[in-house]
């Protein structure tokens, strides 16, 4: 059996020298004392970053922001994304300029959507603070963003915006894969729309909802740029997540050995999480 | 009769409402990065919070085009994307297709390596992913953007190709296979058609995701002649404040290869497999 290692070889090959190379390197980092702009660090450590690690309350906040930022970003993605791919599934008068229209956000460079939203929440140049409070919404027009109780909402919204239609184009991909025949089939049995949808599509989608929830959870958790770019992780740690505090303690703390140990322990948490998904998929493989 | 014409209506309404809501919502963020753009520089913020603002200028579009090197990032984002698309599609079609069709000795581990690849916070490898590529000559270089883009595309896109070929029956190859063909022909010919949408959908993922890419592009290639131009937004906010007039004149204009690549790929998204099915 050479087939499954021919076909997968390129690809491992790339990963292996350009990236798996220089994650050893990285979290090597993690048991030695690197300062940089400090020629004289870089001695072995042992587990002392890591024994730093456990009594640092920052890093538990941020351990705890992640968890918010990571489940909400996530959870309305991939709602909004699938109401989305399901409406587009179908063919109807202007889905062809209604389609790349919705998908346009995905395309946009986070550090401009950050800069961009930062722009419409500020109440001094944006219109968005206005507009709640008229709605209600807000007491008054100021901004969340430097607020400490709502300053990660900012980056969620943005956050939002421009990962649904990561989800939406994924599911509509996929919904598109499912055989025309079996829905028929099941018209021509009298399957409710309903009965059609939950042992039609949810069964077919399945595999690849379980990927891209897991993949973007990932990416997600992973992505400190909205935040870096919105509010820096302020006001005082309100809305600093654990990929944004390595980012700190790796730029502004310059303590690389350090950054390297709490992202260490970020991949742990995220590989324990994917292997937890990964084993309901392989379930629901089997089961279908 | 009557009413089911009565509750279709209704439910078509419903269906361009709700899509409406959706293009309002798409939309408005990328109107305000317009507006930003055209709007001149002595009311931009004084004029900040107003739907339209009182006058309108191209100035800072002519300040992008004229006096700064975007043209260039825009020819270099263009080339490192497009390739980076083109290569990472092939590569994970290959491999995703290994993991959807074959169990065999390893595979756990290899999915988990890919896993990790996504999960370690790019801050921490880039140090070293710099030394290696110095001594290969791949920094400043859009080979090298190629290079790291295409590995770092490859474990989502395998994982994303997987997903569609397991969604693909193994009964159509084994038949194509038993009628003589080979498996890499029963690919090419017959489980690759069928999931173009996926493929096209990947095609996208990819190409956006070296489009908007900062990190590498700003710590890899240092020189104004391999930069891409999410490099050249940041031109606009390092200094002591932020250009945005520019800045969104910019990113509106990097706006537009992107529109015409979405509007050229959408009809495969959700044609593909209508063509393949009427053949098979």
């Amino acid at each position: 059996m050479l087939e499954p290692y021919l076909y997968s070889a390129p690809a491992l090959l790339l990963i292996t020298v350009t990236t798996l190379v220089p994650i050893v390197i990285g979290i090597s980092y993690a048991f030695r004392s690197v300062m940089l702009l400090d020629p004289t660090s870089g001695g072995f450590v042992g587990l002392d970053n890591f024994r730093d690690l456990m009594n640092d309350a920052s890093f538990w906040n941020a351990l705890r922001n992640t968890v918010t930022w990571t489940a909400s970003c996530v959870a309305f993605q991939f709602v909004f994304g699938l109401i989305l791919a399901l409406m587009l599934n179908r063919p109807f008068p202007g889905r062809s300029i209604i389609q790349p229209i919705v998908f346009l956000p995905w395309a946009i460079p986070t550090f401009l959507i950050g800069m961009n939203w930062s722009w419409l929440l500020n109440p001094a140049i944006g219109p968005l603070p206005h507009w709640a409070y008229a709605l209600g919404l807000m007491s008054t027009p100021g901004n969340i963003l430097s607020d400490p109780d709502y300053a990660l909402l900012g980056p969620v919204i943005a956050g939002i915006w421009w990962g649904m239609p990561f989800f939406a184009i994924t599911l509509l991909a996929a919904l598109q894969s499912i055989p025309r025949e079996i829905y028929e089939a099941a018209e021509i049995d009298g399957a409710s729309s309903f009965e059609r949808f939950r042992s039609i599509t949810l069964p077919f989608l399945a595999p690849t909802m379980v990927v891209t929830v897991m993949l973007r959870t990932i990416w997600v958790a992973n992505s400190p740029e909205l935040i870096v770019v919105m509010t820096k992780g302020g006001p005082a740690d309100a809305s600093q997540i654990v990929a944004s505090y390595v980012f700190t303690q790796a730029y502004q703390g310059l303590n690389f050995g350090y950054a390297s140990a709490i992202a260490t322990a970020l991949v742990v948490l995220l590989l324990i999480y994917a292997l937890l998904l990964l084993s309901i998929r392989q379930m629901m493989l089997r089961a279908r | 009769m009557r009413g089911s014409l009565r509750s279709r209506t209704i439910k078509w309404t419903l269906h361009y409402a709700v899509l409406l809501i959706y293009v309002v919502a798409a939309l408005f963020p990328l109107y305000w990065l317009v507006k930003v753009s055209i709007t001149p520089n002595d009311i931009l913020y004084k004029q900040g919070t107003d739907l339209l603002p009182s006058r309108f200028s191209l100035e800072h579009y002519a300040t992008v085009v004229g006096k700064s090197d975007f043209l260039l990032f825009f020819r270099n984002s263009i080339i490192v994307s497009g390739v980076t698309a083109i290569a990472s599609t092939l590569l994970a079609t290959a491999s995703g297709y290994a993991f959807s069709r074959f169990v065999f000795r390893g595979k756990f581990w290899i999915v988990g390596l890919m896993l990790v690849t996504q999960m370690f916070p790019l801050v921490i490898v880039i140090t070293p992913i710099f030394s290696i590529f110095g001594v290969l000559g791949l920094t400043n270089s859009l080979t090298g953007l190629i290079i790291i883009y295409t590995a770092f595309n490859i474990p989502f896109a395998t994982f994303l190709m997987q997903s569609f070929f397991d969604g693909i029956p193994k009964e159509l190859e084994e038949a194509a296979m038993i009628d003589g063909a080979t498996r890499f022909k029963a690919l090419v010919q017959i489980v690759a058609p069928l999931t173009l949408p996926g493929i096209v959908a990947t095609v996208g993922f990819c190409f956006t995701g070296a489009w908007g890419e900062i990190l590498f592009a700003l710590l890899l290639n240092s020189s104004a002649s391999t930069s891409t131009f999410p490099v050249g937004l940041l031109l606009y906010s390092t200094r002591a404040t932020v250009e945005f007039g520019p800045m969104m004149a910019a990113g509106v204009l990097a706006l537009l290869p992107v529109c015409v690549f979405f509007f050229l790929i959408q009809r495969y998204l959700v044609q593909g497999l209508t063509a393949g099915a009427v053949k098979g």
